[in-house]
């Protein structure tokens, strides 16, 4: 047996209701967040609610939606790995962005 | 010819670390999944990259700020039937592109199990769904532009860096919505002529299905800090 069709077939596997119990989940964890805005929550509970909703529907996305979940590790981190080095910008950029606020409050405020 | 690369050993593969390291360090292909879909997800990966940067710059321009960014909760409400509601417009862009994936999930799996009638049927929903998105997104860009005086050099709300933010990002969001639904439509309708019926492959609706996903997936992180945050 060939891995496509080996493929072809694992694909075929999962059962309709799997996708229709995601569909349902992205759907309350969307609802969460939109409760977030809606109940106007401040703050760190707001951040880290928003960060645990966002992450926990991309997770839900890729594995399963994506089959990344059923893919070989090879492919898994050949995809999934690189977006780390963003960190890297993310936290220069962070860097960079606090040090222009402070030369803003000093010269034009 | 993917017919003969992928006609090898698949049952002596060993998986977990040893199976990563096996694929890798061979003299031969590195991923067992067809050509095509591989270049997707390679493809998706550099969009990734051009996405975290839109949204990088939107949060160094944010951060950096000394004026008050627009309350986007306020900037997005909608009246319906009397009542305010805030960033309602948003929910629901967000709910119609969540059904849209799931209905290209769906397609993949009937597609898989060589079922073209509903595949396409799927498919077709899943761009019609695209298609509802992207008019609400123009009507959203209206009336910010026409309503509320939204330009991409400043605005009268707040930092006037919302509104470069705001069109950049969601614009080429957009883009990318309304090229999935060209594509969706294009592959549905050759799936619904028997196109694929030959070979029995159906592996381009699970191709175009990546890229359907990764559109929404990336609407989950403009959603959280564009939206949101």
């Amino acid at each position: 047996m060939t891995t496509s069709q080996a493929h072809d077939i694992d694909g075929g596997q999962h059962p309709i209701s799997l996708y229709l119990w995601i569909w349902g989940l992205l759907f309350v964890l969307s609802s969460f967040s939109y409760a977030v805005d809606y109940l106007q929550f401040q703050g760190y509970l707001r951040w880290s609610l928003i960060i645990i909703f966002m992450l926990l529907k991309a997770g839900l996305i890729i594995a399963i939606f994506m089959h990344m979940a059923w893919e070989r590790l090879a492919l898994i981190c050949a995809i999934l790995l690189p977006p780390i080095v963003l960190l890297v910008l993310i936290g220069l950029m962070t860097l960079e962005a606090d040090y222009v606020f402070l030369t803003r409050l000093l010269f034009f405020a | 010819m993917s017919e003969m690369i992928h006609t090898g050993s698949a049952l002596s593969m060993p998986d977990g670390m040893e199976g990563f390291v096996t694929d890798w360090s061979a003299d031969k292909q590195a991923f067992n999944v067809p050509w095509g879909k591989a270049m997707m997800w390679i493809f998706l990966l550099s969009d990734t990259f051009i996405f975290t940067c839109f949204l990088t710059s939107y949060m160094s321009v944010r951060m950096s700020t000394t004026v008050p960014w627009p309350d986007t909760s306020e900037v997005f409400a909608l009246t319906l039937f009397g009542n305010h509601i805030p960033l309602i417009l948003i929910a629901i862009m967000t709910f119609i592109l969540i059904s849209s994936s799931g209905t290209m999930a769906m397609a993949v799996n009937f597609g898989y199990r060589r079922d073209r009638n509903k595949t396409a049927l799927l498919m077709f929903a899943t761009a019609l769904f695209g298609a509802s998105f992207v008019g609400l997104q123009a009507f959203e860009w209206t009336k910010l532009i026409m309503e509320e005086g939204v330009r991409p050099w400043g605005n009268p709300m707040g930092a006037a860096q919302f509104g470069a933010c705001f069109f950049m990002i969601t614009g080429f969001h957009g883009l990318h919505v309304t090229a999935g639904v060209i594509y969706l439509s294009i592959v549905a309708f050759k799936v619904k002529r028997g196109d694929y019926e030959e070979k029995g492959n159906y592996e381009i609706v699970e191709i175009a299905g990546l890229y359907w996903h990764f559109v929404d997936l990336v609407w989950v992180f403009i959603f959280a800090f564009f939206y949101l945050w």
